[in-house]
């Protein structure tokens, strides 16, 4: 306080002297920078119609998303009816039906979500929980984030090579299903470790606390409280894999399949291939673009109702602490 | 030096008549009236909370990039309602410039900062944004300690030098009124005690209104110093009478540091 | 340790993809040389094969282009958009709702570029063949809007508003804010999200597949059919390349292309986001 006080009579003096001397130059600056009133408003003016643009911009890709939706629902709606979904494949398009196709997305579900679940979890319990912060761990982070951005037509010939012949499974549902396995583990991976990390210490402590060891710790507050998020992220993870088609098509998967698979060994289609073969010979058969968008209808329903079910978890389980 | 502007009828800048302001369904403010007049510091002082920092950002209308925020009352600056719908923000905010509590340099370069204001209003002579950084950086007292690494990002000044270059960019547009918002609450002493040399300083050519947190700093700069309690104005008057008489209690309690 | 060999099964799978693509591209460089594999001609199943991959490149090029073309001036407005413009509603609504556009699988796309896209461009540019690569460059770039909207307008939603704040301070219009004081500042963030579009381009598959066709001609005709790196796999694994030809070799060859040059992009995002991270 003193300090300040003496502070500011040495500045009294300094400024006196330094205020002649601004006063002086202050004469010499004129005023440069003018207020002009058609200025502002070519200002203001730019500024409204980047708004519109950009609001239009963004509009722009949902309007898409709006044509996209509009034009596949009236091309394929009329096809859909009860033959269709339980009946099977056949190269007339007034037969044809994807009961096959359904039961090998199924079928490629039935492999995927166990091996991500399990896989991703514990992935990210490792990461989260048990790794030293170290180089292992921020190696074995940037693989998976690297991983996530690999092509998922390079994961086709990953399970060519590796499931397709060396392990000799094929085109088979368990070939096509570790495949979409590997492709969407990165995405499991990840929001499990968000969702792990959200989890507050305290609640640890309090486990540890009471004696609790890491294990039961983990087991009985980190996953309990984890569950909805990582829930939500196996949810966008399987709606990833149902929709993927490259890996599949790479897997060497026949273009006509008849047979409705019986079990995970034996070959298969799925909603997208179905789709993906269709367009490609609507050139010989106009109406294959039909039974295609009827297809697309099916399988974006799928994918919605999967997205509503996350969305809803998330919301239900959002807890705050 | 208090003593002498008494006698002197100085010209008002702002004239604030009635003003009320809301966040939503909360009153921040409540019927303030005040006039700020030119050449001179005027310090609003005031607990945290008490509509102080809401008031100063009324004053170039910055407060309404809060969606919830409503006004009633009028706000003179030169006679002209700032709220008037013929005032521009962009005309008003280019004439009332703005210090922030924390320095907010852009990342950009040092001479980048100081030319952005005369930019945006058009001015492309590249000697003259040259003469512009020279002088503006001059008059907030950041010249000498920079001229060498004009081109330098601001992010490499230390703090001080950083909210002075703040300054230096509000003065490059050539405001006649700036509104401090607590300029030297993050910064050291000795940081501290330049920038209020340089307040001093620039009163001669403007009018200057800082809100702050501390009464020492509003008794060494100020000429007016408004003491804000609970969005209310309780008292403004000359910052010898406020310090050494007050009239309302409450602002006795709080210089003597009873409360806040 | 059980927790640990779980963790490696996703470092396994990196050296798995990396091992296999080599391994095979290996047997494929053995039969090939590497001036036949950088040249323009690609027959892979006539009766005197050839291996150029330059086509693919090509293809892969110029879809890749056309569909950054699309995404980047969008993208980048739709983020300039929520994230300076719009009021904090209107970005909840929407941003979720773009957000939705990217969750559409790929196969979808490309029978809307097939069937929808390229049928209206053939009535403005009549000389474009079923098969070309302007219809399914532009829906790709579509299907990215969104990533470069939502990376980008992340980038911009981190800048302190005390910075905007500053400039606003000064008389400038939002326009001015966005793009003298936000854009500069969010610059490594944008870019490193225009990389990554990149990346995701040069990778895309399905799209190509269905809407570009399987001309292997050398070509800088857009409004021709165009083979890109994905497509060429896809053709080559759905048709019936028996294991052990250098045709099937010559898949791994361009999977490990592809997968390098993803890589690389990749790399470079994240080279651009770590050394321009917290300037301030």
């Amino acid at each position: 306080m003193q300090q300040a006080e003496v502070d500011m009579q040495t500045r009294d003096m300094k400024s006196k002297e330094d205020k002649s001397m601004e006063n002086n130059k202050k004469g010499h600056v004129e005023k440069y920078v003018q207020i002009d009133s058609n200025r502002t408003k070519r200002r203001i003016l730019l500024n409204v119609l980047a708004e519109r643009l950009f609001s239009l911009s963004t509009l722009f890709a949902l309007i898409v998303l709006g044509i996209l939706l509009y034009r596949v629902g009236e091309q394929g709606i009329g096809w859909i009816n009860l033959h269709f979904l339980t009946g099977r494949l056949s190269i007339n398009p007034d037969k044809a039906g994807i009961y096959g196709a359904i039961i090998g997305t199924v079928g490629l579900m039935v492999i995927v979500i166990p091996v991500t679940l399990g896989l991703g979890v514990a992935t990210a319990i490792y990461l989260e929980e048990y790794a030293t912060k170290g180089k292992i761990q921020a190696f074995i982070k940037v693989n998976i984030s690297n991983l996530a951005s690999v092509p998922s037509v390079i994961f086709g010939l990953l399970g060519l090579t590796v499931f397709g012949r060396l392990l000799n499974l094929g085109s088979s549902i368990l070939a096509g299903g570790l495949t979409l396995s590997l492709l969407v583990l990165p995405i499991v991976v990840v929001s499990s470790q968000e969702a792990i990390k959200a989890v507050p210490g305290f609640l640890k402590e309090a486990s540890y606390g009471m004696g609790a060891d890491k294990w039961t710790t983990i087991r009985k507050v980190v996953l309990p409280v984890a569950l909805p998020g990582i829930l939500t992220g196996a949810i966008l993870a399987i709606s990833r894999a149902i929709g993927e088609t490259a890996p599949l098509v790479v897997l060497g998967i026949p273009t006509l399949i008849l047979k409705v698979p019986t079990s995970l060994m034996d070959d298969f289609t799925a909603l997208p291939i179905q789709i993906y073969y269709w367009t490609l010979d609507t050139v010989l058969t106009p109406e294959y673009a039909n039974l295609a968008a009827a297809t697309i209808i099916v399988l974006l329903v799928v994918l919605f109702l999967l997205n509503a079910l996350a969305i809803f978890i998330r919301n239900k389980y959002q807890r705050s602490y | 030096m208090n003593a002498e502007n008494e006698n002197k009828l100085r010209e008002i800048v702002y004239d604030v008549k009635g003003l009320n302001l809301w966040y939503g369904e909360d009153q921040a403010l409540k019927d303030i009236n005040m006039k700020i007049y030119q050449n001179e510091v005027t310090a609003i002082i005031g607990p945290s909370g008490c509509g102080k920092s809401t008031f100063i950002k009324t004053l170039n209308r910055m407060i309404e990039n809060i969606p919830s925020v409503r006004t009633s009352g009028e706000i003179l600056y030169h006679g002209e309602n700032i709220f008037d719908k013929a005032v521009r923000v962009e005309e008003l905010r280019t004439r009332v410039g703005m210090v922030f509590q924390k320095p907010n340099p852009f990342p950009k370069s040092i001479y980048e900062n100081v030319v952005y204001g005369p930019k945006i209003h058009g001015i492309k002579d590249k000697r003259l944004l040259m003469e512009i950084t020279e002088n503006s950086l001059k008059s907030a007292a950041l010249w000498d300690e920079v001229k060498d690494r004009l081109n330098d990002n601001a992010y490499g000044l230390s703090g001080g030098q950083q909210q002075r270059l703040c300054i230096a960019r509000c003065l490059a547009v050539q405001p006649d009124v700036i509104l401090m918002d607590e300029p030297t609450s993050a910064l050291d002493p000795i940081a501290t005690a330049k920038i209020e040399e340089l307040i001093d300083r620039l009163k001669a050519d403007y009018s200057i209104s800082i809100v702050t947190h501390s009464m020492q700093q509003a008794g060494r700069i100020s000429d007016k110093t408004a003491f804000f309690l609970m969005g209310e104005l309780i008292e403004y008057s000359d910052t010898v009478t406020i310090f050494s008489n007050p009239l309302d209690k409450r602002t006795e309690d709080y210089i003597t540091g009873r409360f806040g | 340790m059980f927790f640990f060999i779980t963790a490696s099964v996703s470092v396994i799978t990196t050296m798995g993809i990396i091992f296999t693509l080599v391994a095979d591209a290996y047997k494929f460089f053995l039969e090939v040389p590497l001036s036949e594999f950088f040249s323009t001609k690609l027959s892979p199943l006539s009766a005197d094969p050839s291996f150029g991959i330059l086509p693919l490149i090509n293809g892969t090029l110029f879809t890749t282009l056309i569909a950054m073309l699309v995404a980047v001036p969008i993208g980048l407005t739709a983020a300039m958009y929520l994230s300076e413009f719009a009021t904090e509603r209107t970005r909840r609504i929407l941003k979720p709702m773009m957000e939705l556009l990217a969750g559409i699988p790929t196969i979808v796309y490309g029978f809307f570029a097939y069937s929808f896209v390229t049928p209206i461009l053939m009535k403005v540019i009549p000389s474009l063949e079923p098969k070309n690569v302007l219809s399914p460059g532009i829906v790709m770039g579509i299907m990215i809007i969104p990533m470069v909207a939502s990376l980008s307008e992340d980038a911009m939603n981190s800048v302190p508003s005390a910075m905007r704040e500053g400039a606003y301070g000064l008389g400038a219009t939002k326009l001015e804010v966005t793009f003298k004081v936000v854009v500069p500042a969010a610059i490594s963030g944008i870019m490193a999200s225009f990389v990554l579009a990149i990346s995701r381009a040069i990778g895309e598959t399905m799209i190509v597949a269905i809407a570009s066709g399987s001309s292997k001609n050398f070509t800088f005709d857009i409004t021709h059919s165009m083979q890109t790196m994905t497509a060429y796999i896809v053709e080559f694994t759905s048709g019936d390349a028996a294991s052990g030809t250098t045709g099937y070799y010559s898949l791994y060859a361009v999977g490990l292309l592809l997968f390098a040059f993803t890589m690389i992009m990749n790399l470079i995002a994240q080279h651009i986001s770590h050394k321009y991270k917290e300037e301030y």
